[in-house]
């Protein structure tokens, strides 16, 4: 097997919380093992607070794990602490589309200056005349008109900032690109029209995608394969088609209930109660999802379960996926 | 940006506010005067005229001269470059130092944040006129010392200003899209964090300026710093304070009037250059 684009290994971010003394910490991400090959696009979802994007920082190098190892390329990444990693170059390799067009925006700055910035610091390109046509390559690539090169950022669209923070990520090529919602805060009728953007860049740059989202159905169009966290953990990972048809683990399950779909209208459908066990020093042997969980059980609350295969390239870390699986009639 | 795109914005800017065209006018003219002081004026400022003392107001003497003879009109305009020159040097130099200072302070955080603003504080926690006082007095009446004690007592106002606008920013999707760019700590600070807060800066230092002014013509009006005969607004003042009695009005109301004049000029064009520089009102 190929050596993948992007591996994690263990990963885990925990922030430090109230007294100190206490030692009292926030597992914001716990122990993730995550696969991206090369030209694969592949979803990370979850709800607010899960840690999606504290891991899509922490594969993006911008902040350092707490422990774990990331591997780009077969190479150690983590062996560079964060600050020393902004000046290698492979700092261009992973680069990140941010959620807010706006904000990731330096407001002082021309778009020119915006998408030049990144070329000139990590591919040291310095001659006017070669970084103006890279401006403009990418540029033209999102489809961003020439002449708004010109403008600040509070003259332009949300669309077209959105554009911008594409054109700025893409511009050093990259083989990773992490994009962090990067629809969420644009119109519905924008939305669309960036995604397939970003498919049609995906198709002739030969990118990898990592694209995190609360939306299962913006990540059903882009990605291949889908990554499902809960509370810090991975809990389901599923080819795409196969999440949506044949979910595994509970938490899954009602994701996929819950999207709306005028074909089930009236039919009832699984709610999740109550809300999500508190991060800040979770039991290391009880489930994460325990206590939200339809069919938890005591075993749920003696040992944690970890993601074991449950299928052709399908893994979910519940104890009850066989069961699950025969209450759904498949094999 | 280039001088037809500044010329453009400043068009723009004084054409929404006229006082902020008034105000650049007025410092125009006192800018002449700074320069070209002993060109333009009239008479020698320091030439004495025994059988002139005292003269009111006439053709001969626009804004007539005092107990020695001395032609109050030529001596502020020559002020004007004393005055005007100690301000702005010691505006610069504490809006310089206290934006390096408060721009660390807020970027960095930690143990530089913590010396840095008790350093602050405690300049803060003295009367600022009397601390400049004390300066003064300590180093010794000149110019130089004046300007120090100056750049002193502002800096506090500057480095706090910096340290709460970069801590603002420094969380922003902007910089960590600038890290993500390959930018270490100091480009971000410098290239990416700091244009943001210039603008509201300067508007601090346009405001302070006055304030500089007053500081320098307060500390020669109590006998610190400048030393007479040098025509200096303050000691003009002070000079002139002894013929309020006897109704000499002219001896100390021109003087004070170019004071008033200046600061007020820089209290307004803070206004018109918040509209120059902030990016937001760019066209």
């Amino acid at each position: 097997m190929n050596t993948p684009r992007l591996e994690a290994r263990a990963l885990a971010k925990r922030y430090p919380v109230g007294n100190r003394r206490k030692g009292a910490m926030l597992h914001a991400v716990d122990d993730v093992d995550l696969v991206i090959q090369a030209g694969e696009s592949v979803g990370l979802v979850g709800e607010s607070g899960c840690g999606k994007s504290t891991l899509a920082r922490l594969l993006a190098r911008l902040i350092d794990p707490t422990s774990g190892t990331i591997f780009l390329d077969g190479e150690d990444t983590t062996a560079l602490s964060q600050a020393a990693f902004v000046a290698s170059p492979d700092r261009a390799r992973i680069q990140v589309v941010f959620q807010d067009p706006t904000e990731s925006l330096n407001p002082s700055f021309r778009v020119f200056r915006s998408i030049a910035d990144p070329i000139t610091r990590l591919l040291s390109i310095r001659d006017p005349a070669e970084l103006s046509d890279r401006v403009h390559r990418a540029a033209d690539l999102v489809g961003l008109p020439r002449e708004l090169i010109q403008r600040y950022p509070h003259q332009l669209s949300g669309g077209q900032r959105a554009r911008v923070g594409i054109a700025r990520a893409i511009a050093v090529e990259p083989s990773l690109l992490i994009l962090d919602e990067p629809t969420s805060a644009l119109d519905v009728s924008v939305q669309a029209v960036i995604l397939r953007l970003l498919a049609d860049l995906r198709e002739r740059l030969g990118m990898s995608y990592l694209f995190v989202s609360h939306d299962l159905n913006v990540v059903r169009l882009l990605c291949s394969r889908i990554v499902v966290m809960y509370l810090g953990r991975v809990v389901e990972v599923a080819p795409t088609e196969q999440l949506f048809t044949a979910p595994r683990h509970p938490y899954t399950q009602a994701l996929v209930a819950a999207i709306p779909d005028p074909a089930r209208r009236d039919e009832k459908r699984p709610r999740l109660d109550g809300s999500p066990r508190s991060p800040v020093d979770p039991d290391p042997d009880t489930c994460r999802f325990f206590g939200r969980c339809p069919i938890g059980t005591e075993r749920c609350t003696q040992s944690a379960p970890t993601l074991e295969p449950v299928g052709d390239e399908h893994f979910a870390a519940c104890h009850f996926t066989t069961v699950v699986s025969t209450e759904r009639g498949d094999p | 940006m280039t001088f037809a795109g500044f010329a453009r914005n400043a068009a723009y800017a004084f054409g929404e506010n006229r006082l902020t065209l008034v105000s650049v006018v007025i410092l125009a003219a006192l800018v002449l005067c700074a320069i070209f002081g002993p060109l333009i004026a009239p008479y020698d400022p320091l030439m004495t005229d025994g059988t002139a003392r005292l003269v009111p107001p006439s053709a001969a003497h626009p804004f007539g001269t005092d107990a020695l003879g001395r032609d109050i009109l030529s001596r502020v305009i020559v002020a004007a470059r004393l005055d005007l020159g100690m301000a702005v040097i010691a505006a610069l130099l504490s809006f310089a130092v206290g934006l390096a200072l408060g721009a660390i302070a807020g970027y960095f955080g930690g143990w530089p944040d913590r010396i840095i603003s008790r350093v602050m504080d405690t300049i803060m926690a003295f009367p600022l006129f009397v601390l400049a006082m004390g300066i003064v007095a300590a180093l010794g009446n000149s110019v130089l010392n004046v300007i120090i004690a100056t750049v002193v007592i502002n800096l506090p106002f500057y480095c706090r200003f910096a340290r709460a606008e970069v801590n603002v920013r420094r969380e922003q999707g902007f910089v960590e899209a600038a890290r993500m760019g390959g930018n270490g700590a100091m480009p971000v600070l410098v290239n990416h964090i700091v244009p943001n807060i210039l603008p509201p800066m300067m508007v601090q230092v346009s405001l302070n300026m006055g304030w500089a002014i007053l500081n320098a013509a307060g500390l020669s009006f109590i006998g610190l710093g400048v030393r007479p005969p040098t025509p200096e607004w303050g000691i003009m003042v002070s000079e002139g304070a002894s013929f309020i009695i006897s109704g000499e009005w002219w001896t100390f109301v021109f003087p004070g009037a170019a004071l008033v004049l200046a600061v007020f000029c820089f209290n307004l064009l803070g206004d018109g250059l918040r509209d120059l520089l902030d990016p937001k009102r760019r066209v």
